[in-house]
């Protein structure tokens, strides 16, 4: 055997497994799948939680006092572990029943019925009572943001939220409050969440196990537009959504399904189907001149043009800097979101084109991401009070949608989108991704500044899903530094070195959520499993590949957008339209 | 000042044994003959206790009156009022001692200070009132040595409290303070250290009885840039004060060996995690620090050696949880103090990811001794598995209330009967409850048990921090886990599901039963929750939290059976169980209870027997205590 690998028991089966392996990781890899609760480890992101705290994964260690949490406990040479005795099953059963008498148990109207972890252990227990239910239960706040719902009686206590707040996202809006059965997650001093420098990231919705934390649902909202004669109601769904609705209804992860996307949504009822990857080329065209237009600015030798210019598409990144770093509001690009852009272009010059007034229009935006919910609701993206985009609602709020509308999305012909808005590019299908607004904007920036075409179209060294990846860009002999980061901790990072003045950087991309818009919070739950995350990212860069048109500049529609309405990128329309302000947030 | 050397240490060790020697020598003194300035004692000290206890008590004006006596009377330059830390005997405090002829004064107040300055102290005659009788022979007795009290006990932990002045480094210097750590230093590497230690057998007084030894072991093997030694001061039991004792009486003991685990595991931090709620411990602790940060005893280059150690104190807010090592530190990381899974120990990762070293105020406080005195001595006392003494905080249905320390190996008979003078007012004993809301109810069956480690964890008990709680047959067993539970429900960090929730049910369970509202399912449910809660929980607090169910299901099942289906509570404790009526016989229809009923349950005319309305009584008792004639009855 080899010297770090230990030898050990699981039911009977002999295991040879690295030192540092969890009973939990030992025993899949043999098909014993050990129930957990609080446990998450999306391999391959940042995002992990082994507080060992529900107990429910115990099993039993030969020689040992008390039942193992096999979650966090490592495996010792010649362990003997049983994970289905009598005392571990019973244990289990216990302890579920117990979570369950501090639940409120209305399933049936659950937001997240079905989709449940505690529902699934508890039909795998094969619970039938509820012994322990009648006794008091705990006192927790509700809470309705724009973005996030909290039902706080709902929680279980895992404590994913908390783990995901505070390591991966850094923002540290949750932890826990009071002690003993009146515990509770939450902001501090049980604060509302409107309350304090939230970001409406979401990452604490995409891993709650149960119905504690959800998206704000504007279903029902829809439903009624969608059915009012005298609205004329727009979708636009963002790039990432197309790689993961197909999971909703039991698709493979990683089904592109972009042509279903489109019919689903006309047999919805939208009166035209525009495409936010539309919106996310014009992004380009913008942040593109404005990339070029700063870093001319700064070879020129000005002092005061703010280097490095970063993204600022992502709209809990937005949140973020704006709360934490309104010192260096400077940076980030004035460039509205794709969905934003979207939103402003459709009000305008599609109301134009169509005579339609602004005030009859509704603009739906369809996002993996629930911080887009807060963005529509900003003031400075409306006119006399009208919203440019109405609302947003998430990838699942769709599928819902569809599932109520009695469509049987798998079988539904493809479509394309509608024009004037429909024609999208490579570039911006990978907008979904982290790192995919960087190669969008290097596509075109390359192109404009050395007016060469790219030899080489995918620059490699922003994919992948480092949390902070940094490259170095031949501009025709001027070394462009660029770097990419996901997750607002890593954001911070760069943020706090900029600060102090040791960011050696022109270009940077940041998206809050881990992978991108691909793991955003408004998409189908991946329980923790990484795999779903890299279907995505896979099946999004196929669809680039696939593409005839690849690079935003390239964009006909785009073309005939600048030559009809705006004029140039960063011309004073465009600034009007498609730039914005950033203020000091921060909590005081 | 100048910081001493060891040298230096041994010169100002002989200076101040000459002031001790007084002291010292009341304790060979073999008679009870009194001592004063009329018979011809050149120096009388007179100690006083200055614990938390004595002091609620005015142990401070009586110092004061002390003082003031001997000047008015021009006496000072032979006489000395030393305060000192807890001597142990609570139940008679506060207590003033008169050296050199052992005389101990109990109950003293303020106003008392005249007379035995003037009476003993000058007039060289005992003042009889203020000595202890000893109850079973109804005589006086002057010397501590000779009470029931003391005679049993061994004080090593101990050692120093009652008889140094805590705030004064030479009196500690001259019991062979820092002796241990000037040793350790001059010439003995950590490994021989660390081995004399683990040779004494000494294992960790907190409650888990891990080896100390090997603990210090464990910190040493791993390497790392910072280390750090951790003193838990932070005790939660109910009832339990020795660690706070021992801070306020010999806080240089605690100090010492700290700095000796510093130099074992190589560490040069120190930090003492006390709870706010200690203000007198803190405040001896800082004294101490300052104190031997002066005399070179901390700081750096200790004693002129190449090592250097200092001793930071960190505040708690007084959760019982964060007395578990790991809780402890996060809460002294400036998180919540809850635990987290073991391994990683401490001694791997521990404050700030360091190692580091936990141990107990009491077990530091044996360290300095066994190294003085050797690991032979201290292995020669107690049993087989557990070496040394133990210090237990005796409360609850007992005479003789207060501190003690015994050997490992002492029965419970001894401390209740012996030591403890037995049960309060002749009544009978029921159980005693040892290791505070970890530990379990022990009965009659268990009085000859000698106690240790493995002992009290066969008999479904603990050692725990040392709480010894007696209860007689006025105590109703049912009320007596859900007291407990009610304790261990409030301190839950709520990290852990079976702790969180699973105690809160066991709670509401053991409410309904004393309230009559319980089912023979109940029981079993009782006993289901705390068995899994003991095999699920994550920290040692939640396993250990459904001990006092567990042993009072296993000793005392017939009366959880009584409230269940006969409604009853024996002891009379749960009220709702109760009922109240009037003994027709005895009642002279006075109309007192009628008059007093809060509830107007109580009708009946003038001079005859009145009636209770079962319906309508409340169950206060309020008529019983009135009733002068004896007729309220209670079932």
């Amino acid at each position: 055997m080899e010297q770090n690998m230990i030898q050990l028991t699981i039911d009977n089966h002999v295991v040879e497994v690295p030192k540092g392996t969890t009973i939990l990781e030992a025993g899949k890899q043999i098909g014993i799948e050990i129930p957990t609760l609080c446990h998450i480890d999306l391999k391959g992101t940042c995002v992990k939680n082994k507080p060992a705290s529900c107990r429910l994964c115990v099993v039993e260690v030969e020689g040992r006092r008390n039942l193992a949490p096999a979650c966090a406990t490592d495996c010792m040479p010649d362990m003997v572990v049983h994970t289905n005795s009598a005392r571990v099953i019973r244990a289990r059963k216990t302890i579920a029943e117990l979570i369950l008498s501090d639940h409120p148990n209305d399933c049936l109207t659950c937001p997240k019925c079905s989709d449940c972890e505690l529902q699934r252990l508890v039909m795998r227990f094969n619970i039938r009572k509820m012994p322990f239910n009648g006794g008091e239960q705990s006192e927790r706040k509700r809470e309705l943001t724009p973005a996030i719902t909290r039902n706080m009686e709902k929680c279980i206590y895992c404590r994913r939220c908390e783990s995901v707040c505070n390591n991966v996202q850094s923002v540290g809006v949750l932890g826990a409050v009071r002690r003993g059965f009146d515990t509770t997650i939450a902001p501090t001093f049980d604060k509302m969440f409107v309350d304090t420098n939230c970001t409406y990231c979401g990452q604490c919705v995409a891993v709650c196990p149960v119905g504690a934390l959800t998206e704000r649902d504007y279903t029902d909202q829809l439903m009624d537009d969608l059915t009012n004669p005298d609205k004329v109601v727009i979708a636009q769904p963002a790039p990432a959504v197309r790689f993961a609705l197909g999971e909703e209804f039991g698709m493979e992860p990683g089904t592109s399904v972009t042509g279903k996307l489109a019919s689903s949504l006309r047999s919805l009822g939208f009166d035209y189907v525009f495409d936010t990857d539309f919106g996310a080329d014009l992004t380009i065209m913008e942040e593109g001149a404005e990339i070029l237009h700063r870093l001319k600015k700064f070879l020129a030798g000005d002092k005061d043009v703010k280097i490095p210019i970063m993204t600022s598409c992502c709209p809990a990144w937005v949140n973020f800097y704006e709360h934490e770093y309104p010192d260096l509001l400077g940076h980030p690009s004035s460039a509205k979101s794709p969905a934003q852009m979207f939103g402003a272009i459709t009000k305008t010059y599609c109301a134009e084109k169509m005579g339609i007034p602004r005030e009859k229009i509704v603009v739906v935006s369809i996002m993996p991401c629930l911080a887009k919910k807060y963005e529509c609701a900003r003031p400075e993206f409306k006119v006399d009070g009208n919203p440019d985009v109405d609302y947003s609602i998430s990838t699942r709020e769709l599928a819902r949608l569809i599932k109520r509308a009695n469509i049987r999305f798998t079988q539904l012909p493809d479509s394309d989108f509608d024009s004037p808005l429909g024609e999208s590019t490579g570039a911006a299908a990978i907008f979904g991704i982290t790192g995919g607004v960087m190669e969008a904007a290097l596509r075109t920036v390359y192109e404009v500044y050395t007016g060469q075409t790219l030899p080489h179209i995918e620059f490699e060294q922003v994919r992948g899903f480092e949390g902070i990846r940094e490259a170095t860009i031949d501009l025709n002999g001027f070394p462009l530094k660029v770097c990419v980061a996901h997750t607002l901790s890593n954001a911070r990072k760069i943020m706090d070195k900029l600060r102090a003045g040791e960011l050696d950087y022109h270009v940077v991309e940041i998206m809050a959520c881990p992978g991108g818009c691909i793991g955003g919070a408004g998409q189908p739950y991946h329980h923790g499993n990484f795999e779903i995350l890299n279907a995505r990212r896979n099946a999004l860069y196929a669809e680039d590949e696939g593409k005839k048109l690849r690079k935003s500049h390239e964009n006909p529609d785009i073309q005939k957008l600048y030559k009809e309405f705006l004029g140039e990128p960063m011309s004073e329309k465009a600034h009007h339209l498609l730039h914005t302000h950033y203020s000091d947030k921060s909590i005081k | 000042m100048k910081t001493l050397n060891f040298e230096d240490l041994t010169q100002v060790r002989k200076k101040a044994q000459a002031t001790l020697s007084v002291r010292e020598l009341s304790y060979a003194a073999a008679d009870e003959s009194s001592c004063g300035l009329a018979v011809g004692t050149e120096h009388i000290q007179l100690l006083c206790c200055g614990g938390t206890g004595c002091k609620a008590s005015q142990s401070q004006k009586i110092v004061e009156n002390l003082k003031a006596c001997i000047e008015a009377n021009g006496i000072a330059d032979k006489v000395q009022v030393i305060v000192t830390g807890c001597f142990g005997f609570c139940e008679k405090g506060p207590i003033v001692k008169v050296m050199p002829d052992n005389t101990f004064y109990t109950q003293v107040k303020p106003e008392d200070a005249e007379e035995i300055v003037k009476e003993h102290v000058i007039g060289g005659r005992k003042v009889e009132r203020l000595l202890y009788v000893d109850p079973k022979t109804e005589k006086t007795v002057s010397d501590s040595k000779h009470m029931d009290f003391y005679r049993k006990q061994m004080r090593i932990a101990l050692r120093n409290c009652g008889f140094i002045d805590p705030e004064n480094i030479e009196e500690y210097i001259a019991r062979d303070g820092y002796a241990a750590l000037a040793n350790a230093l001059q010439g003995q590497t950590p490994e021989e250290v660390i081995d004399i230690i683990k040779k004494s057998g000494l294992r960790g007084r907190g409650g888990a009885g891990f080896p100390t030894g090997m603990k210090w072991g464990f910190a040493r093997n791993y390497q790392a840039e910072n280390k750090y030694v951790v003193c838990n001061a932070d005790e939660g039991d109910p009832g339990a004060f020795m660690d706070r004792s021992i801070m306020e009486g010999d806080p240089h003991s605690v100090i010492e060996a700290m700095a000796i685990c510093g130099f074992c595991i190589g560490a040069s931090q120190g930090l003492i995690y006390i709870r706010a709620e200690y203000p007198l411990a803190v405040h001896r602790l800082k004294i101490a620090i300052e104190q031997a940060r002066n005399y070179g005893m901390l700081g750096k280059n200790v004693m002129g050696s190449d090592f250097s150690f200092d001793i930071e104190i960190r505040y708690g807010a007084g959760a019982f949880v964060c007395g578990e090592e790991t809780a402890l530190i996060h809460s002294m990381e400036g998180k919540r103090g809850e635990p987290t899974l073991k391994p990683p120990f401490p001694a791997e990762s521990g404050y700030n990811g360091y190692p580091t070293n936990v141990n107990n105020v009491e077990t530091l406080a044996n360290v300095p001794i066994i190294l003085t005195k050797g690991a032979d001595w201290f292995a020669s006392i107690g049993t087989e598995k557990s070496k040394g003494t133990k210090v237990f905080a005796l409360a609850g249905k007992i005479n003789n209330v207060g501190l003690i320390e015994v050997p490992m190996g002492t029965t419970l008979r001894e401390i209740i009967y012996d030591i403890g003078g037995g049960v309060k007012n002749g009544k009978k004993f029921k159980a005693v409850q040892t290791g505070g809301p970890s530990g379990g109810c022990l009965t009659e069956k268990h009085l000859d048990l000698p106690i240790d480690y493995e002992s009290l964890g066969a008999a479904g008990s603990m050692m725990g921090s040392g709480g010894m709680i007696v209860m007689d047959e006025d105590d109703c067993m049912v009320s007596v886990a859900k007291f407990y539970l009610e304790f261990t429900v409030g301190e839950s960090c709520g990290k852990c599901t079976p702790c969180r929730i699973g105690n809160k049910r066991m709670l509401e369970i053991l409410t309904r039963i004393t309230e009559g509202k319980g089912t023979m399912e109940d029981l079993d449910m009782l006993k289901t929750l705390a068995t899994t809660i003991k095999d699920t929980a994550l920290c040692g607090l939640g396993q250990t939290s459904p001990n006092p169910v567990l042993s009072t299901l296993d000793n005392f099942y017939d009366e959880y059976v009584e409230h269940v289906k006969q409604h009853k509570c024996r002891s009379h404790q749960c009220k709702a169980l109760l009922t109240f009526t009037i003994n027709p016989e005895k009642c002279k229809g006075c109309g007192a209870c009628k008059k007093n009923c809060p509830s107007e349950a109580i009708i009946g005319d003038v001079r005859k027997p009145h009636i209770i309305n079962p319906y309508q009584c409340i169950r206060c008792g309020m008529c019983k205590s009135r009733c002068r004639f004896d007729a309220i009855q209670v079932f």
